[in-house]
């Protein structure tokens, strides 16, 4: 199952300080779905301030975008730009 | 479709006149203060005097009697948002902040902050109505430099902010809104393993991206709720979105039209006059155009943020680099959200490190709210660790694109941010920048050279375009981007190569909010990647109808047609034997075969991927004056896939003059009162046309293959190399390190001075 | 507040209009005259880009007062192309990309073509000299200088020089 690692982020206060997670999901709709079902508030988090690395493209805001079993996910700081 | 094989394009690459060069050459063209409504008024903002300052009372009696005002408004004619974070399509903003630094509530949180505006019938009037208002303060202790503002006991702005990141929740309110950390294997356990360690602190100055075009608009706000805003932004949707939310108001009724923009490199994704405007033409119904001085630009709008960096490398003899440590102090300006999220994700992005650790503070002072600045967060952090990866390589004795190359990420590597790199370009960057003859030349007395890299992410996101077939065969392309740099260049070429079509047969056009779907501000380098692979995918929607038009008109099988060169060919002989019908052919029998030819495609485009540079600068540094020349500057970048090159090429050059600008002169001075003391060009010296030489740029091209064509972004990354290749070339030109921005004449010579004390006349 | 009134002549043309005593001749030319292609960056002279041209000689507009343009003979952003045809400092600056916004454009093209007017054999360090009070934020200057001294050329040929 993809393995979630949550980096730079405030929101460790929600997950008790863990920053690693492996999440059965198959879509990042369902990984969030799931990770705001653990920890109740993250999803809302990754939502408003997340960006979404699959295995090293980053995604913003792509509830559809698939997982695969061996996916590397990394939740990390959402990017604007100048 | 993708469109790699680049020796079968016709128009990417090539470099065609901008469809709206001529408008922009003749004088013509409509930028933010240019446009006039019936019957308009003029407006004028009150600033505060006071870096901080408690609003106990104000009174606008006077300047509403004066003859000729029609409106005056403070903070009372808005409505007082909570403090939260909301999500509006721009990802998120705090609105308190936003409104708040719009019109002061309260307090003032720096000088220029704003706290009435008025408007009238001419602008003397509106300016003689400020003078009439009369604001009490009672001004309080201010704080300006970073770490004074980290310190304990320091003059606090907010008293309700709590420093996130910590764990538990700090028990006394500061002026640090957020601790970020990253970490990446154990630092502690490579530092023991490091046969060289050097520890450094550097510091760079808040610098103001200084677009040339102030601040500009023109509103109305109709008796019946429906609003135009005419105005000089990175992104109309932005505008509508933010007026929207700081004024209450439905989206629906928010017309936003995009002006020409006059420059922004980030300091134009937000509102500061909008809202205010709204707010006075509401109250006095009447059109107000809303235009900043040039003082009000430096005194009231973003700068970028500057901050201290405090770098600490560990590496073995060899120059393989075995730990590393940073802390990032960033201001923030009078609310939080300085990019350093971005400047600890950059900072050692470029290298393939084992065992790092990040520590970011976001820290508000009395200063304007900084906004984003070309690569927001990089150039900073990435002066620190670049001119500390050259200190290490002076010290190994190293070429120090050799101890770079040692070093590299590349696919495969993981970020000390966490994701892992694929499709990158770096090492392509240092190839380039190692054979180019500019490296290989000899410098004479008092010359340095310097190298530096840089890494931006690039960012992708939701755009909109639609293309419209016209009934004699030309295009009509609708993008919902403000055009800040030859973008309506680049999606004309896109939609030309798609159709087959010679690119003047394409007219790009900028939507306002109400013709086109929704699109995130032009920013982030995202306009030729994500806009155009919108504008791409539309054009192919429109050639697979084209296709089936001819094959209506064929009476065939859709399948039985291809589209090649702007032409509809039977695809073989089984399809029948029909002379090519071109676009025009069927653009001209449309009604007859299903109606008019469009196609409108909305996405969120994803995979940006992210851009590398290497730059190469030397400098002459006059002993006497402190001044330092820059002789040769060569710009190395992986731009993806370059579509209007000149247009790239000119982003590149673009940055690093603004690199060049905060390395050497460009700063905020404040008196000991907190008001700034620089306020205008004169004294805030960005660089001219004689302050520097031709910047020579060489574009690699490891093709983005997210993009139809290949692109990445290409506009931020250039202004990360320079103020440490520009350190770097001074410290070989003089044996110093300057660690502390800008690196101005003064403190050339004092450093000078320092290697050898100047004898007294005396003497 | 009475208004003065100022003959002149403005890209070739004869204009008249009123203006008061503290209106610059940027105002002028933008809120009166509707000449907007002139541009105001800073109000102070520092950055250019309302440059125009008042009796061969360019003046930042925003340090004029509209009623110094009595009797004078001003050319202005509007008035550099040769009819429909483009003053070749126009065609290079478009063929060169040697501009991004646009905005720093007019006040850029007015003094590049001032200094053609004076001579068609510029160094590159004199036209970096000579543009040295007009600011570009976009471009770095390169492709300017490029359109510049490649105008410079072009005019050289049409001179027969």
């Amino acid at each position: 199952m993809p393995h979630v690692t949550m980096t730079g982020i405030a929101a460790r206060r929600l997950t008790g300080g863990l920053t690693e997670f492996d999440v059965e999901a198959d879509t990042v709709r369902r990984l969030i779905t799931e990770l705001d079902r653990r920890y109740p508030g993250l999803g809302q988090q990754i939502d408003e301030s997340m960006a979404i690395a699959i295995d090293g493209e980053i995604f913003q805001d792509a509830y559809l975008e698939k997982l695969r079993p061996e996916s590397e996910v990394v939740l990390i700081p959402k990017i604007g730009g100048g | 479709m993708s469109y790699l094989d680049k020796a079968a394009l016709k128009v990417v690459g090539t470099r065609p006149i901008r469809p709206d060069g001529v408008d922009k050459v003749i004088g013509r063209a409509s930028f933010g203060a240019d446009m006039t409504m019936p019957g308009m008024l003029w407006g004028k903002v009150k600033r505060s005097p006071h870096a901080h300052a408690r609003i106990t009372k104000i009174d606008t009696s006077k300047a509403e009697k004066l003859n000729g005002v029609l409106a005056v408004v403070t903070a009372a004619d808005f409505p007082n948002i909570p403090n939260e974070e909301a999500f509006v399509g721009e990802g998120p903003m705090n609105f308190r902040d936003l409104s708040r630094n719009c019109m002061a509530r309260d307090k003032a949180l720096y000088d220029g902050h704003a706290v009435a505006a008025v408007a009238a019938t001419s602008s003397a009037i509106a300016e003689e109505a400020v003078d009439l208002i009369e604001v009490e303060y009672e001004v309080l202790p201010h704080v300006i430099d970073v770490e004074e503002a980290m310190a304990d006991g320091a003059p606090l702005l907010h008293d309700d902010m709590f420093t996130q990141g910590i764990e538990p929740k700090p028990e006394k309110p500061s002026n640090v809104a957020k601790r970020i950390t990253f970490t990446k294997g154990d630092i502690a356990k490579g530092f023991a393993e490091a046969e060289l360690v050097i520890e450094r602190k550097y510091s760079t100055q808040p610098v103001h991206q200084a677009y040339i075009e102030p601040h500009a608009c023109v509103v109305s706000y109709g008796s019946d709720g429906q609003c135009t805003v005419f105005s000089s932004s990175q992104g109309q949707f932005m505008v509508r979105a933010y007026c929207a939310k700081l004024l209450g108001i439905d989206m629906a009724n928010i017309r936003a039209i995009p002006a020409e923009i006059g420059g922004g490199f980030g300091g134009k994704t937000l509102v500061y006059l909008e809202p205010v405007a709204l707010a006075l033409s509401k109250k006095c119904g009447r059109p107000v155009k809303l235009v900043m001085s040039r003082e009000e630009v430096f005194r009231g709008t973003g700068p970028a943020a500057g901050g201290v960096i405090e770098v600490k490398i560990g590496a073995k003899k060899s120059g393989r680099i075995v730990a590393a440590e940073l802390v990032l102090k960033y201001q923030a300006g009078a609310f939080a959200g300085s990019p350093v999220g971005p400047g600890c994700m950059c900072a050692f992005a470029m290298y393939d490190l084992d065992n790092v650790h990040i520590t970011g503070y976001d820290v508000v002072s009395n200063r304007p709210k900084v906004a984003a600045y070309r690569a927001p967060g990089a150039p900073n952090s990435s002066y620190g660790v670049e001119s500390c990866v050259d200190e290490l390589a002076r010290e190994l004795g190293i070429d120090p694109l050799a101890l770079r190359e040692m070093n590299a990420a590349r696919d495969g590597t993981k970020t000390p941010y966490g994701p892992t790199l694929v499709n990158v370009g770096y090492i392509p960057t240092l190839e380039a920048a190692k054979n180019h003859e500019h490296y290989k030349t000899k410098l004479g007395p008092n010359q340095g050279r310097g190298v530096a890299s840089g890494f931006w992410f690039n960012i992708g996101g939701e755009s909109s375009a639609s293309v419209h077939v016209n009934e004699d065969g030309t295009v009509a392309v609708v993008e919902g981007n403000p055009d800040i740099g030859g973008s309506r260049a680049s999606m004309a070429m896109m939609a030309a190569e798609v159709l087959g079509i010679p690119y003047e047969k394409v007219r790009p056009v900028v939507g306002d909010t109400a013709s086109i779907g929704f699109t995130f501000l032009t920013g982030g380098s995202r306009v030729t990647f994500a806009t155009g692979m919108a504008v791409t995918q539309a054009a192919e929607k429109v050639v697979e109808q084209l296709k089936s038009r001819a094959a209506a008109i064929w009476d065939i099988s859709p399948e039985a047609v291809e589209w090649k060169d702007g032409k509809a060919f039977p695809a073989g002989s089984n399809a029948g034997s029909f002379e090519p019908l071109s676009l025009a052919d069927i653009a001209v029998k449309s009604g007859r075969t299903g109606g008019p030819i469009t196609a409108e495609v909305s996405i969120n485009a994803q995979g940006a991927g992210p851009g590398f540079a290497t730059h190469i600068c030397d400098v002459e540094v006059d002993r006497e004056t402190g001044h330092v020349k820059i002789l040769r500057y060569t710009a190395v970048q992986d731009v993806g896939r370059a579509i209007h090159p000149s247009y790239v090429e000119g982003q590149m050059q673009g940055g690093v003059t603004q690199g060049i600008g905060w390395a050497l002169n460009e700063e905020y001075i404040y008196d000991k009162n907190g008001r700034l003391d620089n306020p205008g060009f004169l004294d805030y010296r960005v660089p001219v046309a004689s302050d520097l030489p031709m910047i020579e740029t060489v574009m690699v091209e490891v093709p983005n293959p997210r993009h139809p064509f290949g692109a990445r972004g290409v506009g931020e990354v250039p202004i990360v190399p320079p103020m440490a290749a520009v350190a770097n070339a001074i410290a070989d030109a003089i044996g110093t390190r300057m660690r502390d921005l800008p690196m101005s004449p003064p403190k050339i010579r004092a450093a000078l001075d320092e290697q050898e004390p100047p004898r007294l006349a005396a003497e | 507040m009475s208004k003065h009134h100022v003959t002149t002549t403005i890209n070739g043309e004869p204009a008249e209009y009123l203006c008061e005593a503290q209106q610059t001749m940027l105002d002028v030319l933008r809120d009166e005259l509707g000449l907007t292609g002139s541009k105001e960056g800073c109000s102070s002279g520092d950055c250019g880009a309302c440059t125009i041209i008042c009796d061969g000689n360019i003046v930042c507009s925003c340090l004029m007062l509209g009623v110094e343009a009595e009797g004078r003979d001003i050319t202005t952003i509007e008035g550099i192309a040769r009819g429909d045809e483009l003053h070749p400092v126009q065609q290079k600056f478009l063929e060169h990309a040697a501009l991004q916004c646009g905005f720093c454009t007019p006040g850029l093209i007015v003094a590049a073509k001032a200094l053609l007017d004076t001579t068609l054999n510029p160094t590159e360090e004199e036209a970096r000299y000579w543009l040295a009070g007009n600011l570009c934020r976009c471009t770095g200057y390169d492709k300017i200088l490029r359109a510049v001294m490649d105008a410079a050329s072009v005019m050289r040929a049409e001179a027969g020089r």
